[in-house]
């Protein structure tokens, strides 16, 4: 499954120091993510899954630590330049006024037209491939307002595909959605991976889903790396045990021999 | 990737055909009211007497006095709808306008002290739309921080910043107007009213450049405010500086409100009646409602104007009092809607 040896690094974060005026969340964490393949960031709440990402996807300046991208620092890549390799997908897509789903894909092409221009045929075309991908031409005229979670969370998914990135960043992609959409959205995303060489960097709080998905599994927690790697290496009884400080069985699916991981049973929750 | 794609979404976006139909048909609707403008009014005038005899009562009035006024009317409305268009894309919220967030106050307030203190500093003509814009730029930004909570913009925060503002700028205006000579209390009351009444060519150009540049500079930067929409951090991710496009808002909207309130003092709710109508009947993208705004509110404006001229006629009502009880109950009615459904229009 792993195609990082075949390719060239995406992006590379090294030692990084970050987070909010007066609250340090990171504290050396590193990643990298070839072409073509999915990273997924977990550990436990607060461990600084969301502020890595939002480190590479350029919101946070790190206090300390680097920041490249296809091996150029970060501060030489410029805003609209940095906008048409990467795109971004966060937990919360708030829009103020009522657009349209098309609308709103639409603007995923913002980076690749100058003031004034408008939408040409070609920035129409890659927009609705970006729909159909993710099974929202029926709604292509809809107010995002009116959607379910699950379909305003594919607009904003469609929009960063619009923007025809290299490399993905998605904040908890699958959080609140169902088995069908989990399943639907992480399949696009492989598809992009090997249709394109996409890079993807997930944070997810499903194990499982790491373990099905991800090539790569980077395991945080209180801000630094605790472990890197497949997700079998990575998601050991051991580690999450450690790390989320709470009982856990890690085993194989036996239909399929995919790695599944679940709480174990406390004794009497029940009595 | 498939050939039928593009067909069923063509008119969920924007298209150049749909932004020149729905223009020119704002255009129209403009240069009807226009018309109307200078047809009507106290005096019945004959067009065609104004026209062929230089010399006439029909003459004087129709080019000296209805025109500019209309002129006037045009640009002040056009700036104002305009400006509460990029606001309201700034902030977010469709229930930003420049008279509501203060800074319409604040421009009055410097027009005045410019005008009560420029006998005694001697400035020349441009000292009171400067001092407008200073002011109304101040205004802007000290409303715009005190919203900021942890560095998030608060809607709500922020009109009521603004509501404070408003009635703190209204309060020092009316300070100023019982400490001043009783020569400039008529103008004071001009100012916190909003009035067209007779102003002259030169203060006609003086606001169309301003306006103008203005609106260009917001026009620039229309995508970037759809952008915007989607949030701070979501447009800088698609490439906009949006601390930049903070500030260029801010100039820009100031030094149209300060141009406008020099000339017609505080016309208030067209900011927000006009864009609201517009955003409801042809959808939020910037490219359009921007450019429809300046339109419509210079058609609203001419409408207001006129019957603020004709509905009590011979007395005239400040046209600020007709947009003003128009927009009172449109802003409860938004704001009660708002209420249910918030940030959703």
């Amino acid at each position: 499954m792993t195609t990082r040896s075949h390719h060239a690094v995406a992006m590379r974060a090294t030692a990084i120091h970050a987070g909010y005026p007066g609250v340090p969340v990171l504290h050396g964490a590193s990643i990298e993510v070839a072409a073509g393949e999915m990273v997924a960031i977990v550990g436990p709440n607060g461990a600084g899954k969301s502020t890595l990402l939002r480190v590479l996807g350029g919101s946070i300046e790190p206090d300390a630590g680097s920041v490249d991208l296809f091996g150029r620092p970060l501060s030489s890549v410029d805003r609209r330049e940095f906008a048409r390799t990467v795109a971004s997908v966060r937990q919360e897509n708030a829009v103020a006024f009522r657009f349209t789903v098309m609308e709103i894909v639409l603007m995923g092409r913002a980076p690749h037209l100058g003031a004034f221009r408008f939408e040409s045929p070609h920035d129409v075309e890659i927009a609705s491939a970006a729909l159909e991908r993710f099974d929202l031409r029926d709604l292509a005229g809809r107010h995002v307002q009116e959607l379910s979670g699950g379909e305003r969370k594919r607009v904003f998914l469609a929009r960063a595909l619009a923007q025809e990135p290299k490399i993905a960043l998605l904040d908890e992609p699958t959080a609140f959605l169902d088995l069908k959409h989990v399943a639907e959205i992480f399949a696009r995303f492989r598809e992009l991976c090997a249709e394109r060489g996409m890079a993807v960097v997930a944070t997810l709080h499903d194990l499982n889903a790491a373990a099905l998905y991800a090539d790569r599994v980077l395991l945080l927690a209180d801000g630094a790396a605790v472990a890197c790697g497949t997700p079998a290496e990575v998601l050991t009884a051991e580690n999450l045990r450690r790390v989320y400080e709470t009982d856990v069985y890690v085993g194989r699916n036996p239909s399929t021999g995919a790695l599944i991981v679940l709480p174990a049973a406390i004794p009497n929750v029940r009595d | 990737m498939n050939a039928s794609a593009g067909k069923p979404v063509e008119a969920a976006h924007l298209t150049r055909t749909r932004l020149f139909s729905v223009l020119g048909t704002l255009t129209i609707l403009l240069i009807v009211c226009a018309i109307a403008g200078l047809l009507f009014g106290t005096a019945h005038i004959s067009l065609v007497r104004a026209w062929s005899e230089t010399a006439s009562a029909d003459h004087a009035i129709l080019f000296g006095a209805r025109l500019p006024r209309v002129l006037m009317g045009v640009i002040v409305g056009a700036a104002l709808a305009a400006v509460g268009t990029a606001l309201q894309a700034l902030v977010r919220n469709p229930l930003a306008e420049g008279g509501i967030l203060g800074i319409s106050g604040g421009g009055a307030l410097g027009a005045i002290l410019a005008l009560v203190f420029a006998a005694k500093i001697g400035g020349g003509e441009a000292t009171v739309p400067a001092c407008a814009f200073v002011a109304a730029l101040t205004s802007t930004v000290a409303v715009y921080r005190l919203a900021m909570v942890d560095g998030q913009l608060e809607p709500f925060t922020l009109l009521l910043v603004g509501v404070i503002f408003n009635a703190f700028w209204g309060a020092a205006i009316m300070l100023v107007n019982s400490v001043v000579n009783f020569y400039y209390t008529h103008s004071i009351l001009f100012w916190l009213m909003g009035s067209l009444e007779a102003p002259t060519y030169g203060e006609v150009a003086m606001v169309a450049i301003l306006g103008l540049a203005g609106f260009l500079v917001l026009m620039y930067h229309a995508r970037d405010m759809n952008l915007l929409s989607l949030g701070d951090e979501s447009a800088a991710e698609l490439g906009v500086d949006v601390d930049r496009l903070r500030r260029i808002i801010f100039i820009a909207t100031s030094i149209m409100i300060g141009a406008a309130v020099s000339v017609s003092g505080i016309i208030s709710f067209v900011g927000l009646i006009v864009p609201h109508t517009l955003r409801l009947a042809f959808g939020p993208d910037h490219r359009l409602l921007l450019p429809a705004s300046l339109i419509g509110g210079g058609a609203f404006m001419v409408a207001a104007d006129l019957l603020a001229r004709v509905a009590i006629a011979p007395s005239e009502i400040p046209v600020g009092a007709i947009t003003a009880l128009c927009g009172g109950p449109f802003f409860i009615y938004m704001l009660r809607r708002e209420g249910r459904k918030p940030l959703s229009l």
